[in-house]
């Protein structure tokens, strides 16, 4: 099947499918694939139909350690090499993924439910991007000297950390391993991945187009239950750093660990972003305005299912109902279906869990009084869909402090509210436990940047939203987590500073 | 257990197949703890550790006890979320995240129950 003629790509393992499915996938340690020491195997589902199509390792603790093995085995020799190798290792990752972006883009559909064309023009590319951002990040990277006098002389190196745990979300699965694998490798470390329980295959796709290229031991996968796993993992003396994508609760536990093993971590935790449309948006019928109403129905994006999904839209009440009239008919007309589909915009959430959790957040914001303006229940799809965990695009209408404007609920759920003024709109936007990302729609530019300095939030999307690109740090403020991704700064995140401080006076110091 | 500072009567309870799973799975880990969570992916679902995984903070309200297992959450979330009372449930499915009961091949929710509705606990889901 060729891109071009492709309107629905075949489901993995089916006929003419550009994706091979084998029906058991194994741990990736050392640069081989191995079989969990439990013996053990789950089903693998993918969300657009709810059945099993694969099944995948359910490790315990001792697989950890077999992978932390591997990685140890391998940490000096990927230390030592220089970064221009590092570098030429990183690239030939980023073109075996592009030489086969569409088979991982269907994968990647496949078993998270995100439409294909979301797949397609967003989450391969950009993790293809993410692996030559971060090979050329570490060539340009330089120490730095500070001349302490004019014989004694401070160098400074950056050091990788050695071997460190990454826990990976579901919502991102190829994206976010690039996010955390990329930087890790560059900087000189080897990882033990775990990727998220609902999504453990894509990124053994992926491993199987990298495992002639990277050095065995360099990259290490590992599926199987967080609370066996994830704790054997992040917990183990024999990481140097952890970093975690997730909940707050666990988030802290990662900290915890981290407290305890005296080493660092990064979290990021998720947020309840606001998304701000000032009156001025609709002063022409043009394109910015069209642009503003497809950053309002954003929140649609991979289900929703985005940390920085702009959940919150605070519209201007001077324009609110000319604006909303012009969004809900955008929403109304989102397609909604089998993932595969290349006219499908958005496909299932990612597990009944999930879907469970969405529906009983809207049946929470019509007890609190919302009022739902558009979906807010399950649709009625095809026959072959029936046992997927679709749940319609809806917004609900209230105001700031119901729950469904400050619990994250991970799903296509928006809540919408008014304001008056500039004041009132930034008290909303802040008011919130978290400070993740946020968005600011305004043809006033002194406005934009007025507001996007009082935001307290890691990233202030400004005319724009939902753009991932490489080299724009991305991490939150308050209880959104600790740390940054997506910039050359992770090398600094991923490695330890040396200073050698060299003497360059033949005298004594004179004191003995 | 005598209610410790900021700690509510009554502010959580179980269902009775909730409780079922936290006496098996107390029978396997020793005492537990519960954490409601907040935030992205598995975000506001209670998560289950072992008692002391992860030390109470300052900053967490205990509601109470649900099948002799502690239930804490963050005193900020808990003022956000308006003081609701908490039913924790069980439904079908493993937890996704580092929850204990993610082992037994399902998972917890949090149900709140309107104030008025006068009852102890929701109805169990059909699955």
């Amino acid at each position: 099947m060729s891109t071009v003629e492709a309107t629905v790509y075949a489901a993995p393992g089916e006929s003419g499918s550009l994706v091979e499915l084998k029906d058991r996938y194994e741990n990736f340690i050392g640069g081989h694939w191995i079989a969990p020491t439990t013996g053990e195997y789950r089903d693998n589902v993918t969300p657009s139909t709810g059945e099993s199509f694969c099944e995948v390792a359910h490790s315990g603790a001792q697989d950890i350690e077999l992978a932390l093995d591997a990685a140890h085995a391998a940490k000096d020799e990927w230390a030592q090499r220089s970064p221009a190798d590092r570098a030429a290792v990183l690239n030939a990752v980023a073109d075996a993924i592009e030489q086969n972006l569409e088979m991982l883009a269907v994968a990647e559909s496949y078993e998270n439910g995100k439409p294909v064309r979301e797949t397609l023009a967003a989450d391969i590319p950009l993790a293809i991007d993410h692996f030559r951002y971060f090979a050329a990040a570490v060539r340009a990277d330089e120490g730095r000297i500070s001349e302490i006098d004019n014989q004694t002389y401070a160098y400074h190196f950056q050091e990788p950390l050695g071997v460190v745990g990454q826990i990976i979300p579901f919502n991102f699965p190829l994206l976010m391993a690039a996010w955390k694998i990329a930087p890790a490798l560059a900087a000189g470390n080897c990882t033990v991945l775990k990727p998220a329980s609902p999504t453990p295959w894509s990124i053994l796709k992926l491993a199987e187009l990298i495992e002639e290229i990277l050095p065995p031991g360099v990259l290490n996968i590992v599926n199987g239950p967080g609370a066996d796993i994830g704790k054997a993992l992040a917990s183990n003396k024999r990481i140097a750093k952890v970093s975690f994508t997730g909940e707050t609760v666990t988030g802290r536990l990662i900290m915890s660990y981290a407290a305890q093993n005296l080493i660092p971590s990064t979290t990021e935790l998720g947020g309840k972003s606001p998304n701000i449309f000032f009156e001025d948006v609709m002063a022409a019928d043009d394109a910015f305005l069209d642009k503003a109403v497809e950053g309002l129905v954003l929140y649609a994006f991979n289900k929703g299912e985005v940390c920085t999904c702009p959940s919150r839209a605070l519209i201007q009440d001077s324009i609110y109902d000319e604006f909303m009239e012009r969004c809900l008919a955008r929403i109304a007309a989102i397609k909604q279906g089998d993932p595969l589909d290349c006219e499908t915009m958005i496909g299932p959430q990612v597990s009944a869990n999930q879907l469970e959790k969405i529906e009983s957040y809207v049946t929470i914001g019509r007890q609190e009084g919302a009022e739902v303006l558009i979906g807010g229940q399950r649709p009625e799809l095809s026959e072959r869909l029936a046992g997927g965990y679709y749940f319609e695009p809806t917004v609900l209408r209230g105001h700031n402090k119901m729950r469904v404007f400050q619990e994250e609920i991970f799903g296509p759920v928006l809540a919408v509210t008014t304001f008056k003024t500039e004041a009132e709109a930034l008290e909303i936007a802040n008011d919130t436990l978290y400070g993740l990302g946020a968005g600011v729609w305004t043809r006033d530019g002194a406005r934009a940047f007025r507001m996007g300095r009082a935001i307290k939030a890691g990233r202030v999307w400004t005319n724009c939203y939902h753009q991932y690109p490489a080299h724009a740090a991305f991490g939150g403020y308050k209880a959104s987590g600790v740390g940054r991704e997506n910039h050359r700064m992770m090398l600094d995140h991923y490695s330890q500073t040396k200073c050698l401080l060299v003497s360059y006076d033949e005298n004594a110091m004179g004191l003995f | 257990m005598e209610a410790g500072p900021g700690e509510q009567r009554a502010a959580v309870a179980a269902t009775p197949a909730a409780r079922q799973v936290i006496n098996r799975l107390t029978d396997r880990h020793g005492p537990l703890a519960f954490f409601q969570s907040g935030g992205c992916c598995d975000g506001t679902s209670p998560i289950c550790l072992k008692d002391g995984e992860l030390p109470a903070g300052p900053n967490d309200v205990r509601l109470g006890h649900i099948g002799g297992a502690p239930f804490y959450i963050d005193s900020d979330q808990y003022q956000r979320w308006g003081t609701p009372r908490f039913v924790i449930d069980v439904a079908p499915g493993a937890a996704e995240g580092f929850s204990l009961e993610a082992l037994e091949g399902v998972h917890f929710v949090s149900r709140s129950p309107q104030p008025d509705d006068g009852r102890d606990s929701l109805p169990e889901r059909a699955p």
